[in-house]
């Protein structure tokens, strides 16, 4: 989801509009742009505005939007910029979702409603503090019309208007409804980065209070008057479909009220989740197990080394790699497997949904509530308007929240429901009945020359193309920008390059977007790729890279990673374990990354990882802490991928079903993790992503320092113990 | 019908004996600051105390709280090791989606109360049981460090 080509700068008149609240005060409608990918950013259409900013007769401020916080910190740092600007303080900032009013938010601009793609920063950088600044602006000339006196000698402070010499000030409260009526000015002065009180802090997270003591609404939390609890089973097989259920065993345990039959799944609805739960077991479902019935993950696998044998789209081509690898003396050949993963977001998928008097009201957690608004209307046969969706905090998004399959599942049961209903899946239905990130194979070679430095270097990518699916027009020529995000456009200088892409979707899995996307994997298989050539040439992998580096802020990160990790100085022997530490850098969603690994592999062939260093120069760091703690989880993340994480696919039906096998990272997992974040006043970055891209290609590198066994496919799992 | 006393009151649930303490918090009571997470006792999201005890709710069913006392996240802050818990999570900003972290207070402040000063080892062994996908052990960690400090 990240985009490669990032849209230039927008004009004002295309994202802010300033006029009169319906309840009285201020009202500031502007549009942020959501993930690049899909935003047809400044394309001279009128404003369609996506956030608005209230700021009320009180004095309170108001922060619509449709941006939703998973964790990432959106609902800290967005305000950050918002209160800088206008100048208030952070806490007088409030914070709604963007509400059921699809009258504002019906609008077909798709890049406007997500929330993904390491973007919310990166979007909302500009536009919100130049809102805030207008607002700011306004109110001190509405300060200027009441005094009779000189705007450009009045200040904005703690919100209010003064007046420095006479000493008197006015709340914005009592401003905001002559502002509403001034032109909005042409142009307004943002502050300099030095005067900065809230941004580039590290302010705590205002969604902090609510997550400790339990009050934090999900999308699961939702209660309503006469609610019934929906537990749901699909077909075990991929694109099965429901054969018979033993409806009366249902009904017969007590709080069942209602079984509902879908064409591929069947939902018990009782009075409270046990009772579903357990009327669900006594219905006992049989499938019709359709074409997939026999599908094996190793289909999968060969149906994509077959492919990748064949030449695929060009992403990208500079010089004429193909000759000088024909003409090569001493070439590098490598081929990677990345397996399906799971998404496995804590709180386990859900959606309430209550269809009455032909309209549709939807409370969940959603990354996408255009699209979910779209898709329920579709199901219910209702008019688009006609949908409201309440969207909650995300138990996790990771890109799961992403996707509508769940809400679309559970507006067919609600339809057939006099009543509102919760639809949970258990957790083993949230990891059966996932979308996965796709497995891919990667066939990488590259020409060395005499020095062993790289000459030449072809990259294939096979796989499926979330892209083509999510979002078509993205899908071009047979590319897929995501899929290849992170291999097209590498920190080094490499003279002749060809990058193809192949699109193999594999037989009734669904595949979708998963945390860091194109750069997850192309970050396992590029930096890997990089570390045989290092190898091979027979160099220090951090010196290898750092004499191909063509950017100075990429050299600046890896120098601070390697020196931060004493690269330079070896480890002192441990008896029973081999140790090593690995390396990787990439250039992702707009933000340079370094990070080193160290670990430890036991006799038995176990890895444990010791510690992660990390350097992220993201450029301005609004919530330095916020980068942190991303690089800290998203490390962690790509961790657990890495050494566990691995959906199998048996007689068409996923092998894993819950923590017991698909394992993740826990306390006693942790290795030391120190983050360095890189000041800087470039335009920011992403980082709910690149924390993750990077921490598996460090781990597998160092893994190989560690044994000299290259991990060409994920997970590291029990490879060790065979060699 | 169960009768248990929970966060200090006396309270009837008119739920089946063997249905897991969450859902009769979750549905029947409408508490819903307790998560669900895996059904299995695998992810510790559902953690509650029972008599002190750092207990999976997800599994226990009515009928072994009868009677018991049952402490939830809506009323752990009333008691200092609760309350200087959650202070040091805001103190460092723990909190990430925050899914998972009614379960790992719940297990944080059990294992405060019964160990004043406890070390990493007995952090790993108190915590393990406790998933965070966002991946927040780190700060975790230190702020169990840092409310010991403050309880000390």
């Amino acid at each position: 989801m990240n985009a490669p080509h990032i849209a230039g700068a927008l004009t004002r008149r295309h994202f802010l509009k300033v006029g009169a609240a319906a309840t009285g005060g201020l009202l500031l409608e502007l549009s942020l742009p959501g993930a690049q990918a899909f935003a047809a950013l400044d394309s001279g259409q009128p404003l369609a505005p996506n956030a608005f900013i209230r700021i009320a007769r009180d004095g309170t401020v108001t922060l619509v939007m449709h941006k939703v916080e998973m964790g990432q910190g959106t609902y800290t740092s967005l305000p950050q910029l918002l209160a800088e600007e206008l100048e208030v303080s952070l806490d007088s900032v409030r914070l709604e979702h963007a509400p059921p009013d699809n009258a504002r938010y019906a609008d077909p601009m798709l890049g406007a409603q997500i929330t993904g793609g390491s973007t919310s920063i990166r979007s909302s950088w500009t536009p919100l503090r130049e809102a805030g600044a207008t607002a700011r602006e306004l109110l001190i000339r509405a300060a200027a019309k009441t005094w009779d006196a000189d705007p450009a000698q009045l200040r904005a402070r703690n919100g209010e208007v003064f007046h420095p010499t006479q000493r008197k000030s006015l709340r914005y409260g009592e401003l905001v409804d002559i502002a509403a009526t001034l032109p909005v000015p042409e142009k307004v002065a943002l502050k300099d980065a030095k005067d900065f009180r809230l941004v580039g802090k590290p302010v705590k997270r205002l969604d902090g209070p609510g997550k400790v003591n339990g009050t934090a609404a999900f999308g699961l939390d939702t209660l309503r008057p006469g609610m019934k609890i929906a537990s749901v089973a699909a077909s075990p097989v991929f694109g099965g479909t429901l054969a018979g259920i033993d409806e009366a065993a249902a009904l017969k345990v007590p709080g069942v009220r209602q079984v509902v039959k879908l064409e591929n799944a069947v939902a018990v609805v009782a009075d409270h989740t046990w009772a579903a739960k357990q009327g669900l077991a006594a219905c006992a479902p049989r499938w019709h197990e359709g074409a997939h019935a026999g599908l094996d993950l190793a289909q999968v696998t060969s149906q994509l080394e077959q492919a990748s044998l064949q030449p695929g789209a060009v992403a990208h081509r500079a010089g004429d790699a193909g000759a000088v690898l024909a003409g090569a003396s001493r070439r590098v050949d490598a081929v990677y497997h990345s397996p399906f993963l799971a998404h496995a977001t804590m709180e386990p998928v859900n959606c309430t949904v209550e269809v009455k008097n032909g309209e549709v009201d939807i409370w969940v957690g959603t990354q996408v509530p255009v699209i979910a608004q779209g898709v329920a209307a579709g199901v219910a046969g209702v008019a688009t308007e006609k949908v409201r969706i309440h969207n909650h905090l995300l138990g996790g998004g990771f890109g799961r929240r992403l996707e509508v399959d769940f809400i679309a599942q559970a507006v067919a049961i609600a339809k057939q429901v006099r009543a509102p209903v919760k639809v949970v899946w258990s957790r083993e239905e949230d990891v059966q009945h996932d979308m996965y990130r796709p497995y891919y194979v990667d066939r990488l070679s590259a020409a060395l020359d005499d020095k062993g430095m790289p000459v030449a270097w072809t990259h294939r990518i096979a796989g499926s193309s979330i892209m083509a699916r999510f979002f078509p027009p993205a899908f071009k020529d047979g590319v897929d920008p995501d899929a290849v995000d992170g291999a097209v456009e590498l920190p080094y200088a490499l003279p002749a390059m060809q990058v193809e892409f192949l699109r193999v979707e594999p037989p009734g899995i669904p595949t979708a977007f998963w945390r860091g996307v194109g750069p997850t994997r192309n970050g396992f298989v590029v930096e890997g790729f990089i570390d045989e050539l290092a190898a091979a040439a027979g160099q220090d992998p951090v010196a290898y890279r750092r004499a191909l580096i063509k950017d100075a802020r990429a050299r600046a990160v890896l120098d601070l990673a390697a020196q931060k990790a004493s690269w330079d100085t070896p480890r002192p022997p441990r008896k029973g374990v081999r140790g090593g530490r690995g390396v990787a850098l990439m250039h992702v969603f707009g933000s340079y990354i370094a990070q080193v690994a160290e670990v430890e592999v036991n006799d038995d062939g176990e890895v444990r990882v010791v510690r992660m260093t990390c350097a992220i120069d993201c450029g301005f760091a609004v919530n330095p802490d916020t980068v942190a703690a991303q690089m800290e989880g998203g490390i962690v993340f790509g961790l657990s991928a890495a050494l566990w994480g691995e959906v199998k696919i048996a007689n068409g039906r996923v092998q894993q079903s819950n923590f017991h096998d698909y394992r993740v990272m826990r306390m006693n997992d942790m290795p030391r993790i120190d983050v360095h974040v890189v000041p800087s006043a470039e335009a920011p970055g992403g980082a709910g992503e690149p924390g993750t891209s990077l921490a598996i290609p460090a781990l597998a590198n160092a893994v190989f320092a560690a044994t000299g066994t290259r991990i060409r496919a994920l997970p590291i799992g029990e490879q060790l113990q065979k060699a | 019908m169960t009768t248990i006393n929970l966060n200090g009151r006396s309270v009837t649930v008119d739920m089946p004996d063997d249905t897991p303490l969450l859902w009769a918090l979750r549905d029947g009571l409408e508490m819903t600051g307790t998560k669900f997470g895996c059904g299995i006792a695998m992810c510790g999201a559902c953690t509650v105390h029972v008599d002190g005890q750092p207990t999976r709710s997800c599994v226990t069913p009515l009928s072994a709280v009868a009677g018991k006392r049952i402490t939830t996240i809506e009323s752990v802050g009333e008691a200092r090791v609760g309350a200087t818990v959650q202070a040091a999570w805001q103190k460092l900003d723990v909190v990430q989606c925050g899914y998972c972290q009614s379960g790992q207070i719940m297990s944080a402040t059990a294992l405060l109360a019964s160990n004043p000063k406890p070390t990493d080892a007995d952090i790993d062994a108190a915590m393990s049981g406790n998933v965070c996908r966002c991946a927040t052990y780190v700060r975790i960690r230190a702020a169990i460090h840092d409310a010991a400090k403050s309880l000390a």
